[in-house]
């Protein structure tokens, strides 16, 4: 087959590829999307398979067989609360994908180029192996962080800016040795040197970033896992490989971009880690005073006798898996007429979304699910608002306290509404060790309890 | 140092500035507390309870006024001296610091007073309306009593039951009240008046009152009229003529009906609006009771007589300004804990001492005299750290917050130029094939940021996911070495394979399962 025909079809796979993202715009065009990008990756795969012969059809189609099994089991049995280390984990493929390329890359006896052309393509290779150590690494320890096997809470090595740049200093050093080298045994040691360095660098940055920054670091890796696919793309002189690359570079930018924004924090104080450390909350305020709690039959009551009632859920309701109770709860309350709908802020959970899918999971139409600022002006008419399991992002320090360690942080401004019930398993603080004046106010009562059984109580309650 | 408590000097003042139960509190922060002797009289307690409480009694005026070093009192200190003791403000010196309510607003000569005496002073009635400084806000803790008192004084002007009866002697209507204002005063006297059993109505020019208002078991009259009252920090505004027409109109339908209406209807810094005029007053039945808790200010009424009970044509209109002092003993209890409040935010490290900050927003507030300088008023009060959003304009909107300034354009410009430069070095050095690729490249960034910021952050879950799958597209390059020669090279090409056929199977899996849970509603 001729390579204009092949072109071609790579070109059909970048369209599909970008009507897969724009199909995403709304919830409607979503599923088709997906069998956009499906579609494109059905062009790109047959067109290279039949445009380039591989040594084995068998063997490849075996290892795909193989790996798309083993992705079709976990993508079929994976838990929607577990949805971030997932794809955490999927990062750290591509990452893996990309450094092994790499190697290969570099080692092919079939790529000869000299001057200019070689300098280009080992700087591609060493950039490309670069950034998918990082990716690999980083996404197992995000991947970690997620699973709680490793601690959530920032690991901060003294020092660790002075390490970080020495790193840098000696990625750079190695790569003008590498880019120096005139053979492949000259080159292939500084490349796994830096490898190496690569691959604990990553690591070591994802451990100092602690659990609730997640969303960003899982969009960053997100945009790393791209920007791996598109330098090797540009190893292997593939348009395709370095438009889809850009593509998900891109969307992966963006999306940190809006979660820095919805925690109003620049993206460089976040990869720096070390948020939410005692240090940084020795400006936190005493706000102090009492707290009222409730039980689970006053909160029946208090939401029954409501006309609307808004629903803010966090990470709490994804660790104690409460969506379905929560869903059941809502339908309960429309059945006697009470207008229930959930508000979302855009860093709640461990990833952009991540309450939106919950939710749907438990079956909540997505109409009634509201983003922030869409709710946002509706909360003081609101007669009862439910927090379940969030903290910082209902935090009304950010808007009152000038010097908070949050201050400037959009939140849900649940304090407006009537009455917020609050369900908290104690009264520890949110991810930021800012106090939350909020569970003082007049208006607030407190639920402690687990959450899932909270509500379960609340349930039976009604 | 020394909080010293003098006797109320104002005529038939009751209250006094600390109750003896609070002086524990008081002192547990660190403070020594004297009073004057009998100054808490008035209200119901003797000297024995503040002793019992730990506090010390000074015998005479002097002596309490020259060995404090804080005077707490309720009135601003008298201005002229009368007959044979010395003038309050003829007792302060630079050394002391005034707790009191001042009316800073009102009282400009006394402010030059204390500034040209050097006295610290903290105005109790210049609270910020923000929530923090709620617990020491001493007029909402007054208007609370007002409300309550107010209901009090009409059912005992009132010749009837308040609620509604039926006795083996006939049946009794429950009374009917209308309450004018829904702010602290007016929720009191609509809690208090419903507890009693009455029928409860209210009206407020700010719509958003009306929950309160239903809460709290009174019926919000509407006006079929649109304009919001809500003016800043809480209050009312003055509202248009033609709104001003038609609550005269609902004022007089209702007058009609009901037994008691208690007006609480405030402006800030202006006299207060004349909502029932005479006529209105008069059309209400003999017996009835009207209560004008704006007395001081002129009033709501138009019959009121500031400070006395009047019975005017049969109906009383009960004029009364000092409502807080009429029930000295509660009205004192709560200001003593709204002055020991203060105290405690005064006084950080509980050891006596106060340190009058200026950056803290609350103290900055209520400081009227700081080092013989007036300092009222304060600022305008940091409200929020975050202006109110733009609405909603893709990208730049709400990105510019207080703490992440935006960049200046000079800033933007080198970076741009930097980029620029950059990619015309590259040009110069890179092959063409190169930049070819390089064209690609920059062109699908653009492309995939302008789609990916239409993407709904409902579906950002989805999104990461198929990203996930489609950057399986890796699997192109590991397919294209598999025809390598090399045995190494084949080897990590199919473990490459192996791993990204992971990734482009399981991406676009749990993408369609993700996508397949999202349904509208039926």
């Amino acid at each position: 087959m001729s390579s204009g025909i092949i072109s071609a079809a790579y070109i059909a796979a970048s369209i599909l590829f970008i009507l897969s993202l724009g199909g995403l715009s709304n919830q409607e065009s979503a599923q088709r999307g997906n069998l956009f990008g499906i579609a494109g990756m059905a062009l790109a795969i047959g067109a290279t398979l039949i445009g380039s012969t591989p040594v084995s059809y068998t063997l490849v189609i075996a290892l795909m067989a193989v790996g798309g099994a083993a992705g079709g089991f976990v993508a079929a049995r994976v838990e929607m609360t577990a949805m971030p280390q997932l794809v955490a984990m999927l990062h750290s493929f591509v990452g893996l994908a990309a450094v092994l390329v790499g190697f290969a890359s570099y080692l092919d006896p079939a790529g000869h180029f000299i001057g200019a052309e070689k300098t280009i393509h080992d700087v591609e290779i060493f950039i490309g192996i670069l950034i998918g150590a990082i990716t690999l690494t980083g996404s197992v320890a995000a991947f970690g962080k997620l699973q709680g096997i490793l601690t959530s809470r920032p690991v901060l090595i003294p020092g660790r800016h002075i390490l970080n740049l020495a790193v840098a200093t000696a990625c750079a050093w190695l790569g003008y040795c590498f880019v120096g080298a005139d053979s492949i045994n000259g080159g292939i040691w500084p490349l796994l040197a830096m490898t190496i360095l690569a691959l604990i660098f990553g690591i070591h940055m994802v451990l100092a970033i602690g659990g609730a920054d997640m969303p960003v670091v899982i969009s960053m890796l997100n945009s790393y896992s791209g920007w791996a696919a598109a330098a090797t793309g540009f190893m292997l002189a593939n348009d395709l490989l370095i438009v889809t690359g850009a593509l998900v570079g891109s969307s992966g930018a963006i999306l940190s971009y809006i979660m820095c924004r919805a925690m109003n924090r620049r993206f460089i104080s976040v990869i720096l880690g070390g948020f939410g450390t005692p240090k940084a909350s020795s400006g936190t305020i005493e706000t102090g005073g009492e707290t009222v709690a409730v039980s689970a039959n006053e909160t029946a009551e208090l939401l029954t006798s409501a006309k609307t009632v808004v629903i803010v859920p966090g990470y709490g309701m994804a660790v104690a898996h409460a969506q379905h109770p929560v869903s059941e709860l809502v339908d309960a309350l429309k059945t006697r007429g009470v207008t229930a709908r959930f508000a979302i802020h855009p860093v709640a959970g461990r990833m952009p979304g991540h309450m939106n899918v919950l939710l749907a999971e438990a079956k909540v139409p997505y109409d009634s699910v509201l983003e922030m600022d869409e709710i946002n002006g509706d909360l003081p008419t609101t007669d009862v608002v439910l927090v379940i399991g969030a903290n910082d992002i209902v935090n009304p320090a950010a808007q009152e306290v000038p010097d908070s360690p949050i201050a400037g942080m959009p939140v849900l401004e649940v304090w407006k509404a009537a009455t917020t019930i609050v369900l908290k398993r104690s009264m520890a603080t949110g991810y930021a060790g800012v106090d939350n004046p909020l569970f003082y106010r007049e208006n607030t009562r407190m639920l402690f309890g687990d959450a899932k059984q909270s509500i379960s109580e609340v349930l039976s309650a009604l | 140092m020394i909080i010293g408590i003098p006797t109320e000097s104002a005529l038939g003042e009751k209250r006094v500035a600390i109750a003896p139960e609070t002086i524990p509190r008081i002192i547990g922060l660190g403070f020594g507390v004297q009073i004057q002797s009998g100054a808490g009289e008035a209200a119901g307690f003797t000297d024995n309870d503040y002793l019992a409480g730990g506090a010390t009694v000074a015998g005479s005026k002097e002596a309490l006024w020259d060995t404090s070093d804080i005077i707490v009192k309720i009135r601003a200190p008298e201005q002229a001296s009368s007959s044979q003791v010395s003038a309050e403000i003829a007792l302060l010196n630079d050394a002391k610091t005034l707790i009191c309510l001042i009316g800073p607003g009102q009282n400009p000569l006394l402010l030059e007073l204390l500034s040209s005496a050097g006295v610290t002073t903290l105005a109790m009635d210049a609270v910020p309306r923000i929530s923090r400084a709620q617990k020491l806000d001493t007029l909402s803790s007054m208007a609370n009593i007002a409300g309550y008192r107010a209901v009090i004084e009409a059912a005992n002007h009132f010749g009837r039951f308040f609620t509604g009866q039926i006795t083996a002697a006939g049946k009794i209507p429950p009374a009917k009240v209308l309450v004018i204002g829904a702010g602290v005063a007016g929720l009191a006297a609509i809690g208090a008046a419903s507890a009693m059993g009455a029928i409860v109505r209210a009206f407020d020019t700010r719509p958003e009152v009306k929950e309160q208002v239903e809460s709290m078991g009174a019926e919000f009259l509407m006006l079929d009229f649109k304009e919001d009252g809500s003016g800043q920090g809480g209050y009312a505004k003055i509202m248009s003529e033609e709104f001003i027409a038609a609550e005269m109109q609902l004022f007089s339908e209702q007058a009609r009906e009901v037994d008691i209406i208690i007006t609480t209807a405030l402006i800030p810094g202006k006299p207060a609006p004349k909502l029932i005029v005479a006529d209105t007053a008069r059309a209400m039945k003999v017996g009835s009771v009207i209560v004008d808790l704006a007395a001081e200010q002129g009033g709501n009424c138009e019959l009121t007589r500031p400070g006395e009970a009047a019975l005017i044509d049969g109906i009383t209109v009960i004029g009364y300004t000092d409502f807080p002092s009429r029930m000295a003993a509660q009205s004192s209890l709560l200001y003593g804990n709204n002055v020991t409040h203060l105290l405690a935010d005064l006084s950080p490290e509980k050891d006596g001492q106060i340190n009058v900050d200026m950056d803290d927003e609350v103290i900055r507030g209520m400081t009227v005299v700081k080092d013989a300088k007036i300092t009222w008023p304060p600022p305008p009060p940091r409200v929020s750290a975050v202006p109110k959003a733009p609405p909603a304009n893709g990208a730049e909107s709400s990105a510019h917050l207080e703490g992440a300034p935006k960049k200046s354009t000079a800033q933007t410009l080198i970076a741009l130029a930097a980029v620029v430069g950059l990619v015309l070095g590259l040009g110069v050095v890179a092959p063409p094939s190169f930049m070819g690729h390089f064209t690609v490249f920059v062109l699908a960034i653009f492309v995939g940021w302008q789609v990916v910021w239409n993407v709904t952050p409902a579906l950002h879950t989805p999104l990461m996911s198929v990203t996930n799958a489609i950057s399986g597209i890796i699997v192109i390059g590991a397919l294209l070495q598999m025809g390598s020669d090399s045995r190494i090279v084949m080897f990590l090409a199919a473990l490459a394979l192996l791993v990204a056929s992971i990734n482009v199977f399981g991406g676009f899996w749990v993408t369609q399962r993700m996508l397949r849970m999202f349904r509208r509603e039926s």
